[in-house]
């Protein structure tokens, strides 16, 4: 009992408690400066304004992608180490993936919409992208229906996720290839630039934020759970 | 002793399953009733559309493999064999593999009726390329029947997992469907394409290698309480 008290107020928790109002007073900020930015920002002479939907749908992919990777390697702990803690990341990186990935999946369509004509290719980037996000969507069902014991299985679901991203890439590729190249990036104008990397950070910032709200709001449930098994004995 | 296991495994699982053919006669059914539903959907006056073949026999063997595999696990449950098996004093590894080969060999012989019926049916030039095409249905087989089955013996113990087998498998294995798919499809055109046949047929392998090591690795892990 003492020792579920104890662990209550860690240090670290401490610091996250101390550090996470600030982080997200930043992060409402850059947010609210990103949208100056992106008004500011020059209109694509091709495109028009519907371009400027790409400050959004890449920074977005990005960040499901640091989710993604995150929620891989917390696997990884949780499978070798069996540490708790790992899981509630993967937990929380996962539902942030689906979250982000969700983001870029209504973004993405809308603009093709215009640039394309069409809502939707079955083109490489785009299937390998909603294949990848199926997997995380696959991984949270798992944690919602699988029962007691379901976190290891999720562990092992996501380090295959992690290992089929390669093999995904490379067939859908050989499949088909309309989307931009990645190369696309170096190549915009500096107004255009500034204003795309702001986003990043901005979506990645906002992810970071979400994923330390997550997991605390996971330990917090996990201690409760405890307290309450310590109460029943 | 690793391969003794292999055998014993291999074994126990063909023994119950010649004496009561439940699984294969059962998935050899779904396979076929698989392949006449797509038929009504890709048949336009009296001929198949293009590729309709490939697809319909990959997409048939990707659901009779899923059927296979949860009730191959589905035997393991009922009277908690699989935990029997996991308590005896031998490598994890060996289980795994044991219980891969069991369903493989099953899938072998659902294939050996579905290829022949979807080149009936189809008018699918099958037999012009029997190496490269038996190599794809190989590989492919495999690296399907690979993930799944580290993901039925880990099911076995969730709950709703008649659902989340295929949830969970479909995703993962679209690779080994989009190489056994389009490669079958090279080899089935008009005009066949061999170096595109080879270089799915060369992803298929790799995929084989990189995802039976990861279910090796994983499976002890994965299956300790």
């Amino acid at each position: 009992m003492n020792n579920v008290a104890r662990s209550v107020g860690s240090a670290a928790d401490k610091r996250m408690k101390k550090l996470f109002a600030p982080a997200a007073v930043v992060v409402a900020a850059m947010f609210a400066y990103g949208l100056v930015l992106i008004a500011d920002a020059p209109t694509e002479s091709t495109m028009g304004l519907v371009q400027k939907i790409f400050y959004f749908h890449v920074p977005s992919w990005f960040a499901m992608f640091a989710a993604a990777f995150t929620c891989g390697i917390a696997s990884l702990f949780v499978l070798i180490r069996g540490r708790k803690s790992a899981d509630r990341v993967a937990l929380a990186a996962a539902e942030l993936a689906v979250v982000f990935g969700l983001i870029g999946l209504i973004t993405g369509p809308l603009w093709g919409r215009k640039a394309w004509g069409v809502y939707w290719q079955w083109d490489a980037k785009l299937t390998s992208a909603l294949v990848m996000w199926l997997i995380f969507v696959a991984y949270l069902l798992l944690r919602r229906y699988g029962g007691a014991g379901s976190e290891k299985l999720s562990a092992v679901v996501a380090i295959f996720g992690m290992a089929n991203v390669p093999f995904v890439y490379w067939s859908v590729n050989l499949w088909r290839t309309v989307h931009p190249l990645t190369s696309v990036v170096p190549t915009l104008p500096p107004v255009m630039r500034g204003t795309f990397w702001w986003c990043v950070v901005m979506f990645i910032g906002l992810y970071v934020l979400l994923l330390a709200a997550r997991v605390r709001l996971e330990k917090r449930r996990a201690e409760l759970d405890a307290l309450f098994l310590a109460i029943e004995d | 002793m690793f391969l003794r296991t292999v055998w014993l495994v291999v074994r126990k699982d063909l023994l119950i399953e010649i004496r009561s053919r439940e699984i294969v006669y059962t998935t050899l059914f779904f396979a076929v009733s698989c392949v006449l539903v797509f038929a009504f959907g890709f048949v336009r006056e009296g001929r198949p559309v293009e590729d309709a073949a490939a697809g319909i026999l990959w997409i048939s063997i990707a659901f009779a493999g899923t059927l296979a595999l949860g009730r191959a696990f589905e035997r393991e449950r009922q009277s908690e064999t699989l935990r029997a098996l996991m308590l005896a004093p031998v490598e994890r590894p060996a289980l795994y593999v044991g219980k891969l080969l069991g369903v493989l060999l099953l899938l072998a012989v659902v294939e050996a009726i579905v290829v022949p019926l979807v080149a009936l049916m189809f008018q699918a030039p099958i037999f012009r390329h029997p190496v490269l095409m038996g190599a794809l249905l190989a590989t492919g087989t495999i690296g399907f029947a690979a993930v799944g089955t580290l993901f039925a013996a880990m099911l076995v113990r969730a709950r709703s997992r008649d659902v989340l087998l295929p949830i969970l498998l479909y995703p993962i294995t679209i690779p080994v469907i989009i190489g056994g798919v389009r490669g079958t499809a090279a080899l089935l055109q008009a005009d066949v394409d061999v170096p595109m046949a080879t270089a799915w047929l060369s992803m298929l392998a790799f995929f084989d290698v990189v995802f039976i090591t990861l279910a090796l690795w994983t499976f002890e892990p994965a299956m300790t309480e």
